[in-house]
């Protein structure tokens, strides 16, 4: 058996030991089960990187469902872009698990906790290893019932389940889409194998309504990337404890989309008008979730908008065909995303749970591994160079330009945006001073060496995460989109850019320039952001997030509700169960009616009795008599 | 003799039951399901062995051609295997409460096993028919001795609807059977489908209808079913699992093995609305339950919408449509019991379903948790839970039948997640209310019904084949009779 | 010596046909409209003996014995008829004090 196998399968051991064994171990005991399967996931990983040859491996695990003609095997595949995938998220998923060890120390739940966040990565390698469309959509529903318990972890608050279901739910709708692209690919095809489908279309068996396939798998991916309009979910799934939204809801599960797009850019590329839209709503997205993010104020939020934004600006990517660009952004949005994610966890952590802004401040010097690791995923994320955001964000930046003027300028505007309030959350949290309560002051700390490692970790992957893909005009040779091209659409390599271009001059500038306004704003002039309460117009439409949950709860929540109610009460009761209680009592009726010819009285029966045999004379004698 | 044997076994039993009305009715009944669970292991072990049908035939009344005649095959084995199986669970459940011992209880029980075991066995068309009315009577008595609320009269209308039913059953057997040939005629079932396929596309349709509404009443299929949420509310939970775990698989049965082979021209007149109003049924079902407050009633309600997805995948009359429902109808009857299993603990404990007055039970008993949400997942068709491979595989048959169709039935698994996760919340999750601070963990009978079960719904999702290819042949027959 | 059908054949047939139709109908009308239970009892006898006359004509007009042979059954079942029926009467007047019929409306509940 190959240790293949055991990449997926550690993590499943470790989620069915730690679960059963809860709450009856230790939490060492809980967190060693917990954390070795990823990391041996892990190496074993980068062992099948360094000996990987360049030829897509598939492996037949076991015969699942066999329908007829249809045949849907476990089957697993290596390839390029699956072993890339592998590595984000065994290792980036170490990480966490590690930090989670120090994050998670006083909760009860912890046991629980690793075991949900083992399967988690279990759903997740089985989502990118998978040799089919169906084993894919097992990992999919997977991360998402993962998700689903994560963001509930925290189960006595409702608001924390609420915000759970409404991720769960949010993810079905998209799955809906996915089930059908699967569906229409059996029709099309017989099978949902990626050779078998990959390779008819290549070699020109292009069905009619590939268009229609191409879009309803993307239903499926703006369900789980969170675009519009299905976004509104990664938010709210704040609620869960940080490490989780570090993992799922930034670095690993909400990328699965990109993931899916890029392995079926077969069936993309040749569905130009569902291409457009993936842009135009990645577009959107990108600018929807930026716009917000610029007046929230919890730390947790912004970066959830922030997310939105960035996962809008992979699908802008792959709306222009840039496909291993989008890549690249997905594994350096990876580690800084993660990175601001277990920044701010440590920051709450800190703070006993307080996720205000408006209530930190000045914690530079209280927490200074936290600070310095956060401020480089700040700069990550601004795109300011040569940090990996740059690079990244830049070659999408760079397809666009070449794609359409139009979404470029757009991009532009709305990374401006992200530059901006990064840095406003970066220093309204750890610059000037303090303006939480006296308590807090007095607890503020460092975390522990669990907690800061996987920062330092991460942050010199931000840091330095860019080499993986680094362009020619910094040096590097694109190692990425060359590990990637046997599995992409060969591309025109663009044009060797200049700095001065407007092409690289713009996106510095809106690098660089945000973030001076940032600090004159919040730093020089100290101005502190209103309270929540106080926000007042267009400010307030945007902190309320356009009002979309309303929106959603105002067209979809009540009506159904309604229609709940109604059927329930009034359709079933009042017109189905009448016609059937009708029938009921019009029988009743008639029978009291009936009853009355039996007056009991034993003349009046002989009568009826003569009178009946009379007729009946009459009857049979009737042509004899006529 | 083996058929016999699983046939009659519970009927004795059940029958010693209730006459002698022995002290310790729980552990006879249980170990008697347990060793019919274990004869017909074997029978269906045989079946899979060689793949050809097991019959036994012996003339009953050879004036009128009708004979008391067996046959066990790919379809049938696997609801005798449903019924065979779900039994000692349910007969478990009892286990520590007033019911245990109570020797009519027991018995009514496994007379209604002995009724629908018949049910499924039955190649004679009356014999179908006889046992199809005959489990009536006990689940009649079980319900209506030991229900809930209002029990009489709604257990009244629940039997009344049935028989009213049935009655267009009788009628359109009665009909096919005097057109058999032979001097005698026959009511052997396969004689019937050579009869029936020649009839006129006319009186196909009407027999159609007549077979359809009997068998829509029993599953039940919009509009037919307002008896439904009322009876699985009312009656005792046993009665609520036999109900919906096995009864009602009577009804989809009797389409797949009467309506399917014997009229495809009146499918082809009525098929199209049959399917509609299933589909209706399923989005009507789980709309409904979103807002119900007694979760036992919830539950209900989505049983009647799973069965609506079954419905209309069958009656695509296509060999993905009939396996889908097939291994939908295993996989609903296993989740289905298991949830009404934990609504009836959460009930016994607090004394009450209402999901206002519930919440926070996980933080008293962690295993009732987690077998709950294995339970629900398979419901909601999770990926590797049993309830997956059968709404795949039907969602997959409705699709191919008409895109627009598929698309809208595949909007119960939105819904079908928005009402479990929420039956989930309110009663596991959330707050502690006064009603749920003193909850008792499981008892080891109670573990011991529900690990199982939970167990079976990750076994189904993952090894699907080993039913799959149970049925394959069977089904294959069915559809082949089709071209 | 004329044998007994012949003797019978001596009258027209629709004049048996007749009487008999009129004793009938003096039976019917004793039933309906009479309250004791005795009366009525020999209303009834009297409806019978009318078939049972209409019975024996036929046959001696027909040569067949099969009739007589019905008449003699209706003869026995009769007497059976009358012994129990008067039992039921005993009965019933030890019961209410009255054989009257109109009080018999028991049957309703």
């Amino acid at each position: 058996m190959s240790l293949i196998y055991l990449i997926p399968l550690l993590p499943l051991i470790g989620f069915v030991v730690n679960g059963l064994s809860f709450p009856n171990i230790s939490k060492q005991l809980a967190a060693i089960i917990g954390t070795i399967p990823p990391l041996v996931a892990f190496i074993l990983s980068i062992q099948l990187f360094v000996n990987f040859d360049g030829t897509t491996q598939i492996l037949h695990l076991a015969d699942w469902i066999k329908l007829g003609d249809l045949q849907i095997p476990f089957d697993l595949q290596i390839d390029a872009l699956s072993i890339m995938m592998l590595l984000v998220i065994t290792g980036v998923g170490t990480l966490i698990h590690i930090y989670s060890i120090g994050y998670m120390s006083h909760d009860q739940g912890f046991g629980k906790f690793f075991a949900f966040l083992n399967l988690f990565i279990f759903f997740m390698l089985i989502l990118v290893l998978g040799a089919n469309f169906t084993v894919l959509f097992i990992g999919w529903e997977g991360v998402g019932l993962c998700s689903y318990l994560l963001i509930g972890f925290w189960n006595q608050k409702n608001s924390y389940g609420n915000a759970a279901r409404k991720a769960f739910i949010m993810n079905r709708i998209g799955d809906l889409g996915f089930l059908v692209g699967i569906f229409l690919l059996i029709q099309n095809f017989g099978s949902t194998d990626y050779a078998t489908i990959f390779s008819s279309i290549q070699q020109g068996d292009v069905p009619d309504n590939l268009g229609l396939i191409a879009f309803c798998l993307f239903v499926g991916a703006m369900g789980k990337s969170a675009q519009i309009p299905l976004f509104t979910w990664l938010p709210d799934a704040m609620a869960g404890p940080t490490p989780v939204s570090a993992l799922i809801h930034a670095a690993t599960m909400v990328t699965a989309g990109i993931y899916m797009v890029i392995r079926a850019n077969v069936i993309f590329e040749l569905s130009p008008d569902v291409l457009k839209l993936v842009g135009w709503i990645g577009l959107s997205t990108a600018l929807l979730g930026a716009i917000i993010g610029l007046f929230q104020n919890d730390i947790k939020k912004v970066l959830a908008y922030s997310t939105v934004s960035q996962l809008g600006y992979m699908f802008m990517g792959l709306g222009a065909s840039a496909y291993s660009a989008s890549f690249f952004h997905v594994m350096t949005h990876a580690f800084f995303k993660a990175l601001l994610f277990l920044g701010a966890g440590s920051v709450i952590h800190a703070m006993s749970d307080e996720q205000d802004i408006l209530k930190m401040g000045g914690l530079k010097s209280k927490m200074p591994i936290t600070y310095l690791t956060f401020l480089l995923g700040t700069l990550a994320i601004s795109g300011i160079p040569p940090f990996s955001g740059f690079f990244s964000k830049d070659e999408i930046l760079a397809h666009l330009y070449h794609h359409d003027l139009l979404m470029w300028s757009l991009a532009i505007i709305g990374s401006a945006c992200t530059s901006f309030y990064m840095f406003r959350v970066f220093i309204l949290t750890f610059w000037g001073e303090f303006r939480g309560t006296e308590k807090q002051a007095s607890h503020l700390h460092e975390s522990p060496w669990s907690m800061t490692i996987p920062l330092i970790i991460l942050a010199l992957l931000s840091m330095a995460g860019g080499i993986i893909n680094l362009p020619h005009f910094a040096g590097g040779n694109e190692f990425l989109a060359h590990w990637l091209a046997p599995l992409l659409p060969s591309t025109e390599p663009l044009g060797e850019v200049s700095f001065l271009s407007l092409e690289m001059g713009a996106p510095l500038i809106a690098a660089f320039v945000p973030p001076m306004l940032a600090i004159f704003i919040f730093s020089s002039k100290k101005l502190i952001p209103s309270e929540d309460g106080q926000i007042q117009g267009i400010q307030k439409i945007i902190y309320q997030k356009f009002y979309i949950d309303e929106l959603y709860d105002l067209i979809i929540v009540r009506p159904v509700n309604f229609l709940s109610v109604f059927f329930g009460q009034v359709i079933d009761f009042l017109v189905i169960d009448l016609f059937v209680e009708g029938i009921g009592k019009i029988v009743q009726y008639a029978s009291t009616e009936f009853r009355r010819i039996q007056t009991g009285n034993v003349g009046y029966y002989v009568f009826m009795m003569v009178i009946s045999i009379a007729i009946i004379l009459f009857m049979g004698l009737k042509s004899w008599i006529l | 003799m083996n058929l016999l044997f699983i046939l009659f076994f519970p009927l004795l039993i059940g029958a010693y039951l209730l006459i002698a009305k022995p002290k310790h009715a729980f552990i006879i009944s249980l170990s008697a399901s347990i060793l019919e669970a274990i004869a017909t292991g074997f029978v269906l072990y045989n079946i899979n062995e060689t793949l050809l049908p097991i019959t036994f035939i012996q003339d009953w009344i050879p004036e009128v051609g009708i004979q008391f005649s067996l046959k066990a095959d790919g379809i049938s084995g696997i609801l005798i295997g449903l019924c065979a199986l779900l039994l000692p669970f349910i007969i478990g459940s009892t286990s520590n409460t007033e019911k245990a011992n109570h020797a009519q209880y027991q018995g009514l029980m496994l007379l209604m096993q002995s009724a629908m075991m018949g049910a499924f066995l039955a190649k004679d068309a009356f014999l179908f028919y006889f046992f199809f009315e005959a489990s009536l009577l006990p689940i009649y008595f079980l319900a209506s001795q030991f229900g809930g609320e209002n029990k009489s009269a709604i257990t009244f209308k629940f039997l009344i609807y049935t028989i009213f039913g049935s009655l267009f059953l009788f009628i359109g057997l009665i009909f096919v059977y005097l057109r058999t040939p032979g001097a005698t005629h026959s009511a052997d079932i396969e004689t019937f489908y050579l009869t029936a396929r020649n009839l006129s596309a006319e009186s196909q349709g009407y027999l159609f209808l007549a077979f359809f509404i009997a068998f829509a009443i029993k599953m039940p299929i919009f509009p037919f079913h307002t008896w439904q949420p009322d009876t699985y509310t009312t009656s005792p939970s046993q009665g609520t699992m036999l109900l919906s775990g096995i009864m009602l698989k009577m009804g989809t049965y009797g389409v797949i093995r009467l309506i399917i082979p014997m009229f495809p021209l009146g499918i082809g007149i009525w098929g199209n609305t049959a399917i509609v109003l299933s589909i209706i049924g399923v989005i009507y079902g789980s709309i409904i339950a979103i807002q119900q407050k007694d979760a036992k009633r919830l539950l209900a309600y989505s049983s009647f919408a799973h069965v609506g997805l079954i419905s209309a995948g069958m009656l695509t009359q296509s060999f993905d449509g009939i396996q889908g429902a097939l291994y939908q109808m295993l996989s609903h009857g296993i989740n289905v019991i298991g949830l009404f299993f934990v609504i009836e603990i959460i009930e016994r404990r607090t004394k009450s379903r209402d999901l206002a007055q519930l919440g926070g039970i996980t933080q008293s008993s962690y295993a009732l948790t987690v077998c709950f949400i294995f339970l629900s997942l398979g419901s909601v068709a999770l990926p590797l839970t049993n309830g997956f491979i059968g709404e795949f595989i039907l969602l997959k048959s409705i699709f191919d039948y008409s895109l627009i169709l598929g698309v809208v039935a595949g909007i119960t698994i939105i819904l079908g997640a928005v009402y479990t996760l929420r039956l989930i919340q309110k009663s596991m999750f959330g707050n502690v209310s006064r009603i749920t601070t003193e909850f008792s963990t499981l008892t080891l009978e109670e573990k011991m019904v529900l690990i199982p079960l939970s167990i079976f719904v990750l076994l189904g999702g993952v090894f699907p084949n080993a039913i799959l290819h149970f049925s394959e042949e069977s089904v294959m027959q069915i559809t082949q009779l089709l071209k | 010596m004329q044998s007994i059908p012949d003797i019978i054949r001596t009258i027209p047939l629709a004049h048996y046909i007749l009487l008999s139709s009129a004793l009938f109908c003096i039976g019917i009308l004793g039933v309906l409209t009479r309250r004791n239970a005795i009366i009525v009892f020999m209303a009834i006898e009297l409806m019978l003996n009318a078939v049972n006359l209409l019975l024996a004509a036929f046959s001696s007009y027909y040569s067949d014995p099969s009739g007589q042979i019905f008449v003699f059954f209706i003869m026995a079942v009769a007497a059976a008829e009358v012994a129990v029926g008067l039992a039921i009467i005993v009965m019933i007047y030890r019961n209410i004090q009255s054989i009257d019929i109109g009080i018999l409306n028991k049957l309703k509940n």
